[in-house]
């Protein structure tokens, strides 16, 4: 009852949505004010509708119906029910429910929010986003149904939603198999969701530049309304893109937090182009440029969006995240090209509309380096993008698969990043409109002589390495040139505004929190670096086989076998093996680890756990590889010495810090006058 | 006396030949030990070679990282193929032959796969040559602007 039910809501949503759709179309044709509030109920109809079905699945998933397909093939007795839960979005099926339910949502959210001072453009982005949300739950109803059953036909069990012949009985097996365990640990339970959010969330801004483009408001109202919804989009992106990596270097067992691997690389393209959006939106709205620029960022963020949601889902490129190969790809590659080819349509129809209130000036100007590095990004953008489809390329002409792995891109990115690193420094410096070398050089010596001198310094004390110096240049060249411009604020406004340093700062801060909210991003990315040119220059590596008392050396360290023991937790499901090694730097005791291998028996998959020490310095990070079950006496050990890469996970929590610091929401503006509305404006810009 | 000294010096004789025995083995064990160590490629030499390939059968991973047990026994291969003193480009060679180029962390730069490496590139270049072209045009029109503004001025001196 509760599938049918479930199914049945599943149904109705998606007609509800068609409805809101057309409804919202028809109403701005017809200039109908009640066909557009109909269509507005519509779509906040969705959202419930969508919940309740996505509770009714949760429900299943919770009470071990494994009569159901989709409960079967992620849950199973032992599981915990927190972990049932989040297996929703476990999933191929779930996770395209859950992505419908976020896209819901956020819609929902929007028209609530400010719909008469959006009316404008609201019914085009209900249009949009009807759109979008109708092609995922037509998925989801006829091809990735997660209500779909077991039935026993003729002793054969079958797979349909419908009893398939009127003998036919349901099929409940015992036990299902389990969540896999790869996506039981903590970091993979919260990085789908962000990465979802961030998905969904770009969908909003783009519904809104094509409602812009639609009623042919060329200036930046668009962007001005969506700039929060694009930070949160970017902060859930990138939050979700940092917890993977995080999982990543904690379960997979290979020593390192990013592989290239295609489905990483899925979700980083619209991070690029979200990336490069943002800051490009910044010109449209201090200088009226780049308008139809910023369109074609955000028609690429949402292509690509939807692109990497086909890329994960349809199992086209079968990698370590593809768990699940479908029939919905040539639907989602249909989707993926009817919207960017209509949205480009509709872009080149309104080009002459959307040309730059003003010209650039100088190259050194800051709008031209944000152009610059917008270029940057979409090199990078390029790169990564040839790198994934090129393999299916060459299966299609050729008929053989190659890989294209991290040398390619490793070889390919470092110097755009290099690059970006260094307008990193000085975009700051350069003012609107007009600068020269002269003006940089004369705002940035300082910065620029003291990551010199700290460059020469770690040339004695830590690496004579080239493009590790350099690398550590570029790295301290944004620390110290962001940290003078905030200093340069603050005393600005302190000999202004008569304040101490500190009010000063914290005033200036908090008046201007997207600039200085990307700053503190400047310098997390700095600090990110630091763990990225420390992991990939200087990473250490050993493996050797041992018996118990002796060790094995790498750099600095000693690891010495101690003992082994190997248990079964048959309420977890669960038989742990589990290595003690003493560890020893410079022959001074430091401690013991503890690197594990699970072998999980519903899922009859292993998960590998390392034992870490982690510091500022470096990382030990110990991977159980085999032992000799027998007498337990000799097993085979991986270690990595990883320096500098706790930096990474440092500068991702300033990272978080920073973009929280610049979404979060002013308070609401009073209604004011039109001359004090002009002098807030320009003290905001 | 001469007894006693020829005694020592057979007792010399006798010690160094046992010395030279000793050696002898002592030196044999040794080779033998240091034959047997070259003869058995270290984890860590294995590694070197499988780092450089990626697991035939499982999508993206990299031959030493893989845990299964498939992997396991291509990494013995491995190590069988580094004992019989092939060299790496061989064993890579022997990989590819088996499994086709997908065991390769790069394509071979040869046919179809020059797009690989040469496509990104040319679209990079194409854009920075067109961003230069814009940004030289803003410096001339800039220019421009300015000698524009001047002759204004000199005209305008001129006149009056």
């Amino acid at each position: 009852m509760f599938v049918e039910f479930g199914y049945g809501v599943l149904v109705v949503s998606l007609i509800v949505t068609l409805y809101s759709g057309i409804t919202a179309f028809l109403g701005v044709r017809k200039k109908s004010t009640s066909l557009i509030e109909s269509a507005r109920r519509a779509q906040l109809l969705s959202f419930p509708l969508i919940s309740i079905s996505s509770l009714t699945l949760i429900f299943l998933l919770v009470n071990n119906h494994f009569e159901v397909t989709f409960v079967y093939e992620v849950t199973s007795l032992s599981m915990p029910t927190y972990l049932k839960i989040t297996a929703w979005w476990g999933g191929q099926a779930g996770s395209m429910l859950f992505w419908s339910w976020l896209l819901a949502s956020f819609t929902s959210l929007v028209t609530l929010r400010k719909w008469d001072r959006d009316i404008e453009f609201l019914p085009w982005v209900i249009v949009v986003s009807a759109i979008t949300l109708a092609f995922f739950l037509f998925m989801i109803i006829f091809f990735e149904n997660p209500f779909s059953r077991y039935w026993l036909v003729s002793g054969n069990v079958v797979e349909s939603m419908f009893k398939p012949t009127t003998t036919a009985t349901i099929f409940t097996p015992e036990n299902g198999r389990g969540l896999n365990p790869l996506l039981r640990h903590p970091g993979m339970i919260i990085h789908p969701p962000m990465l979802y959010l961030g998905f969904v969330s770009f969908v909003i801004p783009y519904a809104f530049a094509i409602a812009a483009l639609i009623t042919g408001r060329t200036d930046d109202r668009w962007t001005r309304i969506t700039r929060r919804w694009t930070l949160w989009a970017w902060l859930f992106l990138s939050f979700g893109l940092v917890l993977g990596g995080r999982w990543a270097y904690d379960v997979l067992g290979w020593g390192g937090y990013w592989g290239w691997d295609p489905v990483e690389i899925a979700a980083f393209m619209p991070w690029l182009t979200g990336t490069a959006f943002l800051h490009s939106v910044m010109i449209q709205e201090k200088r009226g440029m780049l308008k139809q620029w910023n369109m074609v960022l955000i028609i690429l963020t949402y292509a690509l969006v939807i692109f990497g949601t086909f890329l994960t889902r349809s199992g086209v490129l079968s990698s370590v995240h593809a768990f699940a190969n479908s029939p919905i790809g040539p639907y989602f590659m249909g989707f993926v090209s009817a919207t960017f080819i209509a949205s480009i349509a509709l872009l080149i129809w309104r080009w002459p509309l959307l040309r730059s209130e003003t010209e650039m000036k100088s190259i050194l100007s800051r709008e031209a380096l944000f152009l610059l590095n917008n270029l940057i990004f979409i090199s990078i953008l390029v790169v990564c993008f040839w790198g994934v489809i090129y393999p299916l390329v060459s299966e299609l002409v050729t008929g053989f698969k190659v890989t294209v792995g991290p040398p390619y891109y490793e070889r390919a990115t470092a110097p755009l990043f290099s690059a970006l690193l260094f307008l990193m420094a000085i975009a700051p410096f350069s003012a609107w409109g007009h600068s020269t070398m002269q003006t940089l050089g004369k705002a940035l010596w300082k910065s620029i002589l003291a990551s010199f001198v700290l460059t020469v310094s770690l040339f004695f004390v830590y690496s004579t390495n080239l493009y590790a110096l350099t690398g550590f240049f570029l790295i301290s060249l944004v620390i110290f040139a962001t940290l003078q411009e905030f200093y340069r604020g603050a005393l600005a406004r302190q000999k202004t505004k008569n304040e101490n340093f500190f009010s000063a700062l914290s005033n200036l801060m908090r008046r201007n929190r997207r600039r200085y909210g990307g700053y503190i991003i400047h310098i997390s990315m700095a600090l990110m670096a630091i763990g990225i040119l420390g992991i990939e220059l200087f990473q250490q590596e050993t493996q050797g086989t041992v018996a118990q008392g002796e060790s094995l050396n790498i750099g600095e360290y000693r690891v010495e076998y101690r003992e082994l023991a190997s248990w079964d937790v048959r309420s977890d499901g669960v038989n742990y093996t589990r290595a003690v090694v003493d560890v020893y730097e410079n022959g001074i005791y430091l401690g013991q680890l503890y690197p594990r291998i699970d072998y999980f028996f519903d899922a009859e998959q292993t998960m590998t756990i390392p034992g870490q020490r982690s510091t500022f310095r470096d990382d030990l990070y110990i991977l159980l590889v085999d032992w000799k079950s027998v007498s337990n006496s000799g097993a085979t050990f991986k270690i990595y010495v990883n320096p500098l890469v706790n930096w990474l996970w440092i500068g991702s929590l300033v990272f978080l810090v920073g973009i929280i610091f610049a979404a979060w929401p002013d308070k609401e503006m009073e209604p004011v006058r039109v001359k004090s509305s002009a002098k807030q404006t320009s003290a905001a810009d | 006396m001469k007894n006693y000294a020829s005694r020592i010096t057979h007792h010399l004789l006798r010690i160094a030949h046992y010395a030279l025995l000793l050696t002898i083995l002592f030196t044999a064990i040794s080779f033998q030990f240091a034959y047997a160590q070259e003869d058995t490629p270290t984890d860590d030499e294995v590694n070197e070679v499988a780092s450089q390939l990626y697991c035939p059968v499982c999508e993206n991973r990299p031959l030493d990282t893989c845990p299964t047990q498939a992997c396991h026994q291509w990494r013995e291969l491995i190590r069988t193929q580094l004992a019989q003193g092939m060299t790496e480009e061989e064993i890579k060679q022997y990989f590819v032959d088996n499994y086709g180029d997908r065991v390769l962390a790069e394509p071979p730069r040869t046919g179809l796969n020059w797009l690989v490496y040469i496509l990104p590139p040319a679209i990079i270049l194409l854009a920075a040559i067109l961003a230069l072209q814009k940004f030289s045009g803003m410096d001339k029109a800039a220019e421009n602007r300015i000698n524009y503004k001047r002759d204004k001025k000199r005209s305008f001196i001129r006149i009056y």
